[in-house]
């Protein structure tokens, strides 16, 4: 009996140090979702409902073999880009950006899908040459990430951009790019900020980028957001205001405070302990992905997994720097924590195709 | 799948293939390592925030969830003198807006459209401008109101879908209310909505904040004379509150120190009485005590409804008083300017012997009219024949024109000018009002100012009759027939009680300009009292005695009334003609006056009426004053209850 659990689970493919952190993480998420939804059970049922979904999506995921990623990638993200163009064309404008596509049934953001798409699609690009990669290849790796990402900023989103065109780049990164074509990259882009400032940024994006550098300027407008989130963090202190008690929160001071801003959330009622004790599982779930990136067996595998675990923890850094002020304010959620069915499916199918990777090499030996 | 390269041999793909880990292991190294360094940099700011700065967001947390909410005081209601309310504050429910918790996704018009098609509400596009505006420039934290007096369907229909309307909400609120309407306007006055104006005067005078949750402010009559004491002190709520302005919790409270009740000297009785009396008639009528002061009736026709102006008065509504030719807005009492016409004779005579320019012995021969020496022009006795010989009781009781023209011009105006101004004809009266104006007792000095024209003997004659430039509001006369009665002692007509106590010297900032004589000082000094006694035995002639213009209207009175008729010109008879009241225009027929006092040997009312454009005044006015004097002494059994036995003999 108990043999034939241990096989059935190891059927499944999945990793089981690797769930422990993600599980943990949807606990978490639980426990202040409810604090931060003002209790509201509807929020919780719905949460719990997705949650049963993306661990589904994550066997699903972690089921199938990497080589069934590598062989649809192109497939994936002409679909990917055929269905941006539709959104720019019959989009849903929702709160002043189009990013929904309405089927009838559902509405998803086929940038969500991207995100996954992007870096299997990338990585299966470098994995049909060598690594080092080629300069040329570099380059046609950069215009495949550029047609979707600039889809993804006309709608405008700003922030799947960056996250998207982030999870390319470190596919190029990690296929070993000339370090001295990175430092001049990094020199062009720099260059082109201000030219994308004045030509192609709303001005809500602006204003972010403006209220970042100084909120106390508009405490009331624009910079009320971070204002609001510094305020719930620092009021949290070492231990934090307690479950259920964070004032900020409760009082509505805090916006988005079951989206994009629930770590503030987590660090009033937690405090800084609080802060590190989901500091270290996500550490741990980064780490456990790092070992099993540089355990893969192929470079597609390899630049796969290693895009999504850095991916992973640019997720985590920007909304928790972004929430504390380290950064401007763009429209990422925490990981795992945050509110919302498509981050969630979106990164449990990343963690269920990091898992295939690592529970797929031992039986099929490359 | 393992070689998916021929070029290479098995050697150069298994050394290949470890060179691409390692290439990708070094690449992925340095991302942890850059990746480690993002978290340090987190952790620093983190304990930053939470650890060194602790102290200043927590207290700038407990700030942000304590507001200090502004409660209004409930206003002092108003009673008349027997107790019965005038202005009464009641709960109404009204729906308003407080412009920083609106969605400002959502323009406010649609949502104030949608929100009168939800309920029904009778405002319309204008009025929807008008709320429009006042969020534009009002201040952001105050309330709004949107429409008020809702019904309970409307506030169902309302709670339903408030989830819909961000930033609206019903509140209970306390409105003024005057239960009688239009029967006291003009002495009640009435609140209204508190305009940029009041709002840069309230400013001005560091009252900004007493009145931070106050929407109504008094802006007539009592309610606007006596608004500091009315109003009360602003309370305070420390509530712990959301973003979205909803109260969680009350966390500490002082409560408002509401305004205090006024009690009026008003009857409420006598008032309605006033206003039955005047009926369609444009005119006034005023009746005090002259021992105290106390208006017991002051009533102005035509009248309004001062609830209109509660409830915000429409524009339509507004320019209906406006443009109405009767002038309902103007208080007649007190504003209106009137030639005081005969009234005024009694008056005149005690200047007259005080400046013996006549005694009581003295005889005249009152022809049908007087001229000045060597002037050919005539000033008409009201009698074509005249009245023959008389002295000055005479002189009253028939109200002769020539003796008083004679009287004028022996008095020549400087003289007249100092006694009326004693009697506080062109001074303000004192009464507990901004209404008033003090029209116009003229003066040679007057005269050179408005018409840069020198005064004539011509101009004094007819101001003896008080006609000519003279002009005199109801209150006046009514206040120098008081004093007269009183034996020249100063009388402040008032409306409110505790008259004394209000006016006490911190509060005379009310109106600085407003430098009136102290009810203690004696306004009119003369050489006897007796002269006093001399013009009221003249006012007792007039209704009781045989050729009195008033003895018809006071017939079989049960109590020993006095007074004088007066018959205002308002335009020229020329030297030729005649007046007739049928062949001229409504507008230019005479006004009506009468002035009465009763009981004769102490009087207790002194009763003053006015009517526009009607005619004679023993003929018109009369009645109604005796009628007044009858409701107050004998319907409301003030005789009977105050004075058992002083005034039983009758005429």
């Amino acid at each position: 009996m108990r043999k034939k659990v241990i096989e059935i689970l190891s059927n499944l493919h999945l990793d089981f140090s690797l769930c422990i952190g993600i599980f943990a993480l949807m606990g978490l998420n639980f426990v202040i979702l409810y604090s931060a939804s003002g209790e509201n059970p509807d929020v919780m049922q719905q949460q719990i409902v997705r949650s049963i979904f993306a661990i589904i999506i994550m066997m699903v995921m972690a089921y199938l073999p990497p080589r069934v990623y590598k062989k649809w990638a192109p497939f994936g993200y002409v679909l990917c880009t055929v269905l941006l163009l539709c959104v720019l064309l019959f989009g849903h404008v929702g709160k002043g950006a189009e990013r929904w596509l309405n089927l009838g049934i559902v509405r998803f953001q086929p940038s969500e899908l991207l995100k996954i798409v992007m870096p299997i699609a990338i990585a299966a690009f470098f994995a049909k040459g060598k690594l080092p990669a080629k300069l040329l290849s570099c380059f046609v790796a950069l215009i495949l990430i550029a047609i979707p990402v600039v889809l993804i900023i006309m709608q405008p989103d700003l922030g799947t951009a960056i996250l998207i065109s982030i999870s390319g780049c470190f596919i190029i990164y990690l296929a070993g790019l000339n370090w001295y074509l990175i430092l001049s990259g990094t020199l062009i882009f720099a260059l082109y900020a201000p030219i994308h400032w004045f030509f192609f940024m709303y001005d809500y994006q602006k204003q972010r980028i403006l209220t970042f550098l100084n909120p106390e300027s508009d405490p009331l407008n624009k910079g009320y957001n971070i204002i609001q989130s510094k305020i719930a963090i620092g009021s949290g202190g070492m231990w934090g205001k307690g479950w259920l008690n964070g004032t900020q929160s409760h009082l509505q001071f805090l916006p988005e405070r079951h989206t994009d801003f629930i770590f503030a959330v987590f660090c009033e009622e937690f405090g800084f302990v609080g802060f590190l004790v989901l500091l270290a599982i996500y550490m741990y779930i980064i780490l456990r992905c790092v070992y099993i990136s540089m355990n893969a067996q192929t470079n597609f595998q390899r630049l796969l997994s290693g895009s999504l675990t850095l991916t992973f923890f640019c997720y985590v850094f920007i909304n928790t720097g972004m929430v504390s002020g380290l950064l401007p304010v763009v429209g990422v959620p925490l990981p795992l924590i945050s509110y919302g069915g498509t981050s969630l499916i979106t990164l449990t199918a990343a963690f269920g195709i990091i898992m295939s990777i690592h529970t797929h090499h031992k039986r099929n030996n490359y | 799948m393992f070689f998916w390269s021929n070029k290479k041999n098995d050697f150069d793909v298994a050394t290949d293939e470890t060179a691409e880990a390692n290439l990708f292991n070094n690449r992925m190294k340095i991302a942890i390592i850059a990746v480690l360094i993002m978290v340090v940099a987190l952790i620093i700011n983190l304990y930053t925030i939470q650890i060194i700065q602790f102290r200043s967001f927590e207290k700038r947390s407990n700030n942000n969830r304590i507001k200090i909410i502004p409660i209004s005081p409930p206003r002092g209601l108003i009673f008349d003198r027997n107790g019965q309310i005038l202005a009464d504050n009641k709960p109404i429910y009204e729906i308003e807006l407080i412009p920083e918790n609106l969605n400002p996704d959502v323009p406010l018009k649609d949502s104030l459209l949608k929100l009168r098609e939800l309920l029904n509400l009778n405002i319309d596009d204008k009025d929807i401008e008008n709320i429009i505006e006042r969020v534009r420039f009002s201040k952001k934290f105050k309330s709004i109101s949107v429409a008020s007096k809702l019904t309970e369907d409307q506030i169902a229909v309302f709670s339903v879908n408030q989830y819909n309307f961000k930033g609206f909400s019903i509140e209970p609120k306390l409105k003024r209310f005057y239960p009688f309407a239009d029967t006291v306007t003009h002495a009640l006055g009435y609140v209204s909505r508190i305009n940029q104006k009041d709002q840069e005067m309230l400013e001005a005078h560091g009252n900004a904040e007493n009145y931070a949750a106050t929407q109504d402010m008094g802006k007539l009559g009592v309610e606007k004379y006596y608004e500091d004491i009315l109003h009360g002190k602003v309370g305070y709520k420390e509530v712990e509150v959301d973003s979205i302005g909803r109260v969680v919790q009350t966390l500490k409270m002082v409560q408002p120190v509401p305004g205090k009740d006024i009690s009026l000297t008003i009857d409420i009785r006598l008032q309605q009485k006033a206003q039955e009396l005047l009926g369609t008639n444009k005119g006034a009528i005023l009746m005090l005590d002259p021992r105290n002061g106390e208006i017991l009736a002051f009533a102005s026709n035509p009248t309004y409804d001062p609830n209109m102006f509660v409830r915000g008065i429409l524009n339509k509504e507004y320019q209906e008083l406006l443009n109405n030719p009767e002038r309902p807005l103007i208080n007649r009492v007190s504003q209106g300017g009137y030639s005081p016409a005969s009234t005024i004779k009694p008056i005149m005579s005690v200047m007259g012997l005080n400046e013996g320019i006549f005694t009581a012995k003295t005889r005249f021969f009152g022809g049908p009219h007087y001229s000045l020496p060597g002037s050919t022009h005539k000033f008409r006795d009201w009698r074509k024949w005249g009245h023959g010989w008389m002295d000055v009781f005479r002189a009253i009781e028939i109200s002769c024109d020539t003796f008083f023209y004679d009287l004028a011009f022996k008095s020549g105006i400087d003289n007249i000018h100092k006694y009326m101004s004693l009697f506080g004809f062109g001074q303000p009266s004192g009464i507990d009002l901004f209404e008033e104006s003090l029209a116009n007792l003229p003066s040679k000095e007057w005269k050179k100012n408005k018409y840069h024209q020198v005064w004539v003997p011509g101009d004094t004659v007819p101001i003896g009759i008080g006609q000519g430039y003279w002009t005199t509001t109801l209150l006046q006369l009514v206040r120098a027939h008081a004093i007269l009665t009183q034996h020249g002692r100063n009388i402040i007509p008032h409306l409110a009680r505790d008259y004394a106590d209000l006016n006490k010297e911190e509060f005379l900032i009310r109106n600085p300009k407003q430098k009136y004589k102290k009810p203690e000082e004696t306004a009119v000094k003369v050489k006897s009292s007796s002269y006093f006694d001399i013009g009221m035995r003249g006012m007792y002639l007039v209704v009781n005695g045989p050729e009195g213009t008033g003895r018809k209207a006071f017939a079989g009175t049960k109590y020993v009334a006095a007074g004088k008729s007066g018959t205002a010109q308002i335009i020229n008879i020329k030297q030729d003609q005649r007046y007739n009241a049928a062949a001229i225009k409504k507008e230019h027929r005479d006004n009506a006056l009468f002035v009465a006092f009763a009981p004769y040997e102490n009087p207790v009312a002194v009763v003053g009426i006015l009517l526009e454009n009607v005619g004679g005044g023993s003929r018109f006015a009369a009645p109604i004053a005796r009628q007044m004097l009858d409701e107050y002494l004998i319907n409301l059994g003030y005789l009977e209850k105050e004075l058992p036995s002083a005034e039983k003999e009758k005429k």
